[in-house]
């Protein structure tokens, strides 16, 4: 039996993992995988904790945060192909239209 | 004994093929190191118990959301992606942040408790089936988030349709008979 203590610092290592990529790395495309690295550990948290409480709430989240990271997905993945048409480059901070 | 060496292999090419995920220098293998480590994440919601789970994990995120991020890989240009600088002033300044949320987050485990326990045990799920108790608990208690979720999906559909689109899209729609289009067609055509 695997004790929960291992999982959830699994999981703390794998949203700390993203959280570097996301801090570290300048390419939109690998900050979106970041974020879903980020998504991952918490789906393992609540995994392992509706698995240890015997109840399956943690596990119909985890499928609302699938959802909510497809849809995350599409969008920012939309964003990122629409700024590349107009500015045919992806790197962050060449966005700056908004700062007026 | 068994379970414990095959969590400890799912968490090793985890946490490596994480890493790398988020040090290689081309997007393409990030995405690719990122699916070793979605199917390492399925193995490992195999050990818990949460066999649907791990069909949605291989299925809708290993197989679309990250065809979704090959994709676009493919669509934006890769030359110009390759010069990366840090987003933080610093990179060691990012890297000592997720360290330190790190250290600070795992020293706070050995005060975690479990709460109270729930009806869906191991072996009442094993009666049920992991599917029907997962439906069960969806279409009941959580149908509201449920409903939310569908409509997020929607969204999505329409944000992607909406931004994915090209903005010279303009010349057709200008290109009907009508001289003057009234007010919400040309809404559309935007």
């Amino acid at each position: 039996m695997i004790p929960l203590s291992w999982y959830m610092a699994l999981a703390v290592i794998l949203f700390c993992i993203g959280v570097c990529g996301f801090l570290t790395r300048r390419n939109v495309i690998v900050m979106f995988l970041s974020i879903e690295l980020m998504l991952n550990g918490v789906n393992l948290n609540l995994v392992a904790l509706s698995h240890f409480l015997d109840s399956v709430r943690g596990q119909a989240f985890t499928l609302f945060i699938i959802t909510v990271a497809a849809a995350e997905a599409a969008i920012g993945l939309g964003i990122a192909i629409a700024l590349y048409r107009s500015r045919r480059s992806v790197h962050v901070d060449t966005i700056n239209h908004l700062q007026g | 004994m068994f379970s414990q060496l095959f969590f400890g292999y799912c968490a090793l090419m985890i946490i490596v093929s994480g890493l790398l995920a988020i040090s290689l220098r081309n997007p393409v293998h990030c995405v690719l190191m990122v699916l070793v480590l979605f199917f390492h994440m399925a193995g490992l919601y195999l050990t818990l118990n949460a066999e649907f789970l791990v069909a949605v994990q291989i299925i809708v995120y290993a197989g679309a959301i990250l065809v979704l991020y090959l994709f676009v890989l493919f669509l934006v240009n890769l030359r110009e992606e390759l010069h990366l600088t840090a987003f933080v002033p610093n990179a060691w300044l990012g890297r000592i942040i997720a360290v330190g949320l790190a250290v600070g987050l795992i020293a706070t485990i050995p005060a975690f408790t479990l709460g109270e326990k729930g009806v869906w045990t191991v072996k009442a799920i094993a009666e049920a089936t992991h599917t029907k108790a997962l439906g069960q608990e969806m279409y009941t208690d959580c149908l509201l988030p449920f409903e939310i979720a569908g409509l997020i999906l929607l969204v999505a559909l329409i944000g992607g349709l909406v931004l994915a689109r090209r903005d010279e899209g303009g010349g057709e729609c200008g290109a009907s008979d009508d001289p003057e289009p009234h007010g919400d067609h040309k809404e559309v055509c935007r």
